[in-house]
């Protein structure tokens, strides 16, 4: 993911060629299917478009989606390195058996995932019953949905970092006076940016689109608690494609800037503190 | 090793090719094996898998031809989709009209007048509306009228993605419409406070009833009829109980020949029988073994303490239709959204 950093003179021959495969591998498996996204909608002229997509209904649902997305990719961002700092630097019996659990979330069928979380969480369930609020059916349960299938990211992006980051460097460090927080904060932090930004967009983007485990949690209320997929999909239901591909339409519009935003972030980071 | 590895996949190979090879129709009246695929929605897994197991015997003796079913079961719409997306269905069985009719509208793959080629509007089996509530009824809960109580909670799915929430929907709205005398201020007023106590619209018929039952959320479940005793079967009469409203609809899922795909696939013949068959004194005792209530009089009569005299509204006479049904109620801007937009 850190391309770019590297300004040599290439080495290996071939870029044409790989270029071109790359381009096209990506057509075919990507651009080809959003475009017919954007296709779809431009068949429905621009004011049904725009009334569509502004509709308070499908807005809150925006907001809903964005919001809970974001939050649960933040927290997977800070505890995701704290599981990832205790996976590469700590010895302890069991240690394999935790770095396997790690990645369940990705295993499990989604809808398996939400029917799991919501027996959990509502109001008489195990966890749910401890509380003297709601959890599920709100979107405190959404948030959870969406850190449970989002943790993996950030989690596996940060532990071959910390791997690799060498003694000498925190010894050095040591050497010269700083305390535990400073080598932490001045030297193993900054290498492990990237890291956490590439964790912390992909657990964002997945939880945008999430709509197996969250239907299950959320409790569908209009502008409460509906999801911007499950708008999608009522309007699938109606047979109503084109209102369907315009909300999917600002979604992916949206989602690209965020992306986009995160990607020159981490870009600048990379250089700044890279120091190549 | 790696040699015979490569051979035996090879073989394997072809030999899978030549079996589909050999499972090729050729038209009607040969007794080659014939399959047929059944897209149907999702409480009819039961009744469907009893009735394929009956209408194979049936056929063999009939024409002595093997025929195999596969089933397709989820979402009424969904499915609808599926087939019109070009999933090979020889015949349909969904929860509602409209979505067959969806099929005509964007592939053509039937008849327009579809519904009118087999007795009953192409419906061998109907089923109703009811309560579902915990036993002995704590909340004493008699009709609609007591759902929008403020202290009851109730359990439907979201009409904008279940069939069956929308027939819950109509059969709420034909009862206040009777109540208020189709003052349509009053109808609506009905309605939102009934969907005011609603406390998740889950996306279908079965997540609906997990909610009510598995996490015990809500005092009462709006279900189809087959699908409360269904309950009632796996979790015993002795945990919850049925309540029959003063009115309901009589919901009518209908089945029919996906003509075009059948003509393609050389299967119209078996695919008909298939569907006659529901009809028959056999299809109609597995219907009413399943809880749906028979379109055949005696059988029904033979269950009829199983099946409540329920005063029933039909879509056609009360709502003008399912497409105007679904127009007027459920599309986006119709009366479903009404009720939620913040005052």
């Amino acid at each position: 993911m850190t391309e770019g950093k590297q300004k040599k003179k290439r080495t290996i021959p071939g870029f044409g060629l790989t270029m071109g495969f790359t381009l096209l591998y990506l057509s075919i498996i990507v651009l080809i299917p959003l475009s017919m996204v954007f296709l779809n909608t431009f068949s429905m002229g621009f004011q049904d478009f725009w009334a569509t997509i502004t509709e308070p209904r499908v807005v809150a649902s925006y907001k809903l989606s964005f919001l809970s997305a974001l939050t649960a990719a933040f927290v997977n961002a800070v505890f995701g390195v704290l599981i990832a700092w205790v996976l590469t630097r700590y010895e302890f019996p069991g240690k394999r058996i935790i770095d396997g659990l790690v990645d369940l979330p990705f295993a499990l069928p989604t809808a398996v995932a939400g029917i799991t979380l919501t027996t959990l969480y509502s109001p008489n369930g195990w966890i749910g019953q401890f509380f003297n609020f709601k959890i599920a059916f709100t979107p405190t349960g959404i948030i959870i949905a969406l850190i449970f299938i989002g943790l993996p990211f950030v989690v596996r992006m940060v532990q071959p970092v910390l791997e690799n980051i060498e003694k000498g460097m925190e010894e050095a460090s040591a050497s010269l006076g700083a305390n535990r927080m400073q080598t932490f904060i001045k030297i193993i932090f900054p290498e492990l940016i990237p890291a956490i930004l590439t964790g912390f967009a992909l657990s964002f983007a997945r939880a945008l689109g999430e709509y197996g485990s969250v239907v299950f949690i959320a409790g569908n209320m209009p502008f409460k608690t509906e999801i911007s997929p499950l708008i999608i999909m009522t309007k699938l239901e109606q047979y109503d494609y084109e209102g369907a591909t315009a909300v999917a339409a600002v979604m992916l519009i949206i989602t690209f800037i965020i992306l986009f935003t995160i990607n020159i972030l981490q870009w600048w980071t990379g250089k700044r503190y890279s120091g190549k | 090793m790696k040699k015979l590895m490569i051979l035996t996949s090879l073989i394997l190979a072809f030999g899978v090719l030549a079996g589909c090879n050999s499972e090729k129709t050729e038209g009607d009246g040969t007794s080659k094996p014939v399959e047929l695929l059944n897209v149907s929605y999702d409480p009819t897994r039961e009744l469907y898998q009893e009735f394929n197991e009956a209408f194979v015997k049936h056929w063999k003796e009939e024409s002595g031809q093997d025929v195999s079913i596969q089933q397709s079961h989820g979402g009424s719409g969904k499915q609808g989709r599926a087939v019109i997306d070009g999933l090979e269905a020889d015949v349909v069985t969904l929860a509602l009209a409209y979505d067959i009719d969806a099929i005509y509208e964007a592939s053509n793959l039937l008849a327009e007048d579809w519904q009118k080629r087999l007795p009953e509007n192409s419906t061998p089996y109907t089923s109703t509306i009811v309560f579902l509530v915990k036993k002995d009824n704590p909340k004493d809960i008699k009709d609609w009228d007591d759902l929008i109580k403020k202290d009851v909670s109730v359990i439907t799915p979201n009409p904008k993605t279940s069939g069956g929430a929308r027939w819950n929907y109509l059969a709420a709205w034909a009862y206040a419409e009777k109540k208020f005398d189709s003052d349509e201020t009053k109808v609506k007023d009905f309605m939102k406070k009934l969907y005011q106590n609603v406390e998740v619209l889950d996306s279908g018929a079965r997540g609906a009833t997990t909610t009510f039952v598995e996490r015990g959320i809500g005092d009462v479940l709006i279900a189809w009829e087959n699908e409360a005793y269904l309950t009632l079967e796996e979790f015993g009469d002795d945990k919850y109980e049925i309540v029959n409203p003063s009115i309901s609809i009589l919901a009518e899922p209908p089945v029919a020949v996906v003509d075009k795909v059948a003509e393609k696939k050389g299967t119209k013949e078996v695919a008909e029988a298939y569907l006659e068959y529901l009809y028959s004194d056999a299809g109609q005792e597995i219907a009413a073994k399943n809880f749906y209530r028979p379109r055949d009089e005696k059988i029904l009569a033979k269950y009829e303490d199983q099946f409540a005299n329920i005063d029933m509204v039909t879509v056609d006479d009360t709502f003008g239709g399912w497409k105007k049904a679904q127009e007027t109620h459920f599309n986006d801007g119709g009366t479903f959204d009404e009720i939620y937009q913040p005052q």
